[in-house]
């Protein structure tokens, strides 16, 4: 048996969990490509006009997969720490199922429906008596990688501190959800733009999750989305550390959309750059405003500096 | 500051449908301060909202942004927003923090601050909007809110199979306004049940040339763009101008007074195993409960950009393979044009007529 995981939306989240996962349990699994021009277009030709760019990216993913494994892993999650998700990840099986009913996919997921600290396990539990794990090979794979995705991020965010606290370069705080700046085609122009001038980015992804959300509070109170207050909570607690913010989104995220208006009615000390992204490529216009953003912080650093 | 304790409090909650009564009710009888009623909704109001709201927010946030700023005019000084499982979650601080920023001054209830499990919580919030509330009237005016929710709906509903069929132009919305000043004056539940009796007694005379068998749609979408009728553009009533008969299940009797999602949910697993979050569980099982009926066509009405509508649409249009029926999206923005709307209705309309004739012809 063969598993295809998808390198999209929930995947630039727990790489690290899944792949440990099925490589402790002993199951063969296949990764679908970077984000290619092609699988963009594949996605966008089967998603509705109006879904987000990170659905049509991930349906682009699964047309790659169907053909070269017997099961497709698209897990199902409620939460993100113990707060509400956007609703695309509560629809996305029947999503997929619904647009690929032709082609007979056949799905494995884990459906983590409860906000308690065991619910993983459970649901964990319940797929691997799926694929025919004894409970003890279940456990210690769950464990191991656990344990894996815990130790990744926690390495990710010290050596982000570090990175922040000795260099010497503009600092740009990049606010983007993990599917977006993981991804090849949303993400990778963006940081490489910003360090082709000079700048340093720093992710607001790779910061302790639990740390931020502790302080999201201070930009807005009652922020449904756990990713959001993840996001949210990094510029409240980095913001004085950093000399700029861009916020990169997907259009048209729904999240997003009122979050981004209350950043920039909230945070008013650090210049923001708000850039949203679409299926058009070419960057042209994106390293436009990039530089005269970078222009505007370094004419601040000189102002500051005398 | 002397002065604003003196104010009198003037609370408002955006326009949503015919329910503006019922929540008149509730904050008059219940928490015992002033109910404006919000003014219609208008071109100018989408045009208000949509002037200060963030690009691609969905439609009903501009909708109710602009609904504020009409109702501060007039002189609101407390406005109200409920919660929900969508976007709707962050209406009440975005809107609140949009308003303060333009310099107005307003008391703000916003029902996604409340903790549901601390009783303590849900007395503070509705201190805001008296600070003088009797718990006792509030739970003594709730039934026959209920209640109300629940005659208007009804009241709605005959009006909406019927009104296609009326004989003399205008008799069903001449009653209507009357009910509507009716319930505006009510005091008590027996003056409810009152006035239940004798206007459905007159609806039940109003002369209707109903053929045994109508063309039948069945009305889907999000929660604000199916009931609010402006932000449909009067679709209901397009429909009937073509002689229809329209079915909407999607009311507050249905979600939140008799929730119904439960069954719902068990009624669509055939589509959608799991709960796809907020309005689609209904949008997908009312539209598979429509076409079981054996209804002539489906429409869903939503808002640019909804996300659950969205992904129920991939399902939508399953429904629609497998049972031969045809199903039409429309998707409002504050920028849609009126004729669009209008013939993409017109080439419905022929090919509903066009399917009735040729599934005649095989019987």
């Amino acid at each position: 048996m063969k598993i295809g995981i998808p390198r999209a939306l929930l995947y630039y989240k727990y790489e690290k969990f899944w792949t440990t996962f099925f490589d402790q349990a002993g199951i063969e699994y296949v990764l679908s490509p970077v984000t290619t021009k092609d699988i963009v277009t594949r996605g966008e030709s089967l998603a509705i006009d109006e879904a987000c760019l990170p659905t049509k990216i991930l349906l682009g993913h699964i047309d790659w997969l169907i053909d070269k494994c017997d099961y497709v892993f698209l897990p199902r999650v409620e939460y993100a720490y113990r707060a509400q998700m956007c609703t695309k990840f509560l629809a996305q099986i029947d999503l997929v199922r619904n647009t690929f009913r032709d082609r007979k996919i056949q799905l494995l997921f884990y459906n983590c429906f409860k906000k308690g600290p065991r619910a993983e396990f459970k649901a964990f539990k319940k797929m691997g008596k799926f694929l025919g794990l004894k409970n003890a090979v279940i456990k210690d794979a769950y464990t191991k990688a656990r344990q894996a995705q815990q130790y990744f991020e926690m390495f990710r965010s010290q050596h982000q501190l570090e990175v922040l606290k000795e260099t010497k370069k503009n600092k740009v705080l990049v606010v983007a959800h993990a599917y977006n700046i993981g991804d090849k085609f949303i993400g990778e122009p963006i940081l490489r733009t910003l360090r082709q001038l000079n700048c340093e980015p720093i992710l607001a992804e790779y910061f302790d999750a639990y740390e931020c959300i502790h302080q999201a509070h201070e930009i807005s109170k009652t922020l449904p989305w756990g990713y959001n207050q993840h996001l949210v909570g990094a510029i409240a607690k980095y913001r004085d550390d950093v000399d700029g913010i861009v916020i990169l989104t997907t259009f048209p995220c729904g999240p997003d959309s009122m979050v981004n208006e209350m950043i920039t009615r909230k945070v008013k000390d650090k210049p923001i750059l708000v850039l949203t992204m679409d299926t058009q490529d070419g960057t042209a216009g994106l390293e436009t405003r990039l530089e005269s953003y970078v222009d505007i912080l370094n004419f601040k650093k000189e102002h500051r500096n005398g | 500051m002397a002065e604003k304790i003196n104010e009198e409090i003037v609370a408002c909650f955006p326009q949503w449908g015919n329910y503006s009564y019922a929540f008149k009710f509730l904050i008059e009888r219940g928490f015992g301060v002033k109910y404006l009623t919000p003014p219609p909704i208008t071109r100018r109001t989408l045009e208000l909202g949509s002037r200060h709201s963030p690009d691609y927010v969905c439609v009903p946030f501009k909708y109710c942004l602009g609904c504020y700023l009409e109702a501060l005019e007039k002189g609101a000084n407390c406005l109200m927003q409920i919660f929900g499982a969508c976007r709707l979650n962050y209406y009440g601080e975005l809107a609140e923090q949009i308003l303060r920023d333009m310099g107005y001054q307003f008391q703000f209830m916003n029902m996604a601050e409340i903790k549901w499990t601390s009783p303590r919580s849900i007395i503070e919030h509705m201190k805001i909007i008296n600070p003088n509330v009797s718990i006792t009237k509030v739970v003594v005016a709730l039934p026959t809110t209920i209640a109300m929710i629940k005659l208007i709906d009804q009241f709605d509903n005959f009006l909406r199979h019927n009104i296609g069929f009326e004989v003399n132009e205008g008799d069903f919305e001449k009653l209507q306004k009357e009910f509507y000043a009716a319930l505006d004056t009510v005091e008590n539940k027996k003056q409810l049940k009152r006035i239940k009796k004798t206007f459905f007694q007159r609806l039940k005379k109003i002369p209707v040339n109903k053929p045994a068998h109508t063309l039948k749609v069945g009305m889907v979408g999000d929660y604000y763009t199916v009931q609010e009728p402006f932000s449909n553009y009067y679709m209901e009533k397009e429909f009937a101008a073509m002689g229809m008969e329209v079915y909407r299940d999607m009311n507050l009797t249905n979600t939140i007074i008799h929730n119904q999602w439960k069954k719902r949910h068990r009624f669509a697993k055939k589509y959608a195993k799991f709960n796809p979050g907020a309005t689609a569980t209904f949008t997908i099982a009312e539209a598979l409960s429509y076409v079981k009926q054996g209804m002539d066509g489906v429409v869903q009405v939503k808002s640019f950009g909804c996300t659950p509508e969205i992904d129920a649409m991939p399902i939508l249009q399953n429904i629609s393979n497998d049972y031969r029926i045809p199903i039409l999206n429309f998707s409002f923005d504050s920028q849609t044009s009126e004729t669009g709307i209008k013939t993409r209705l017109e080439a419905f309309y022929d090919m509903v007529v066009a399917r009735k004739n040729t599934t005649k012809g095989d019987k």
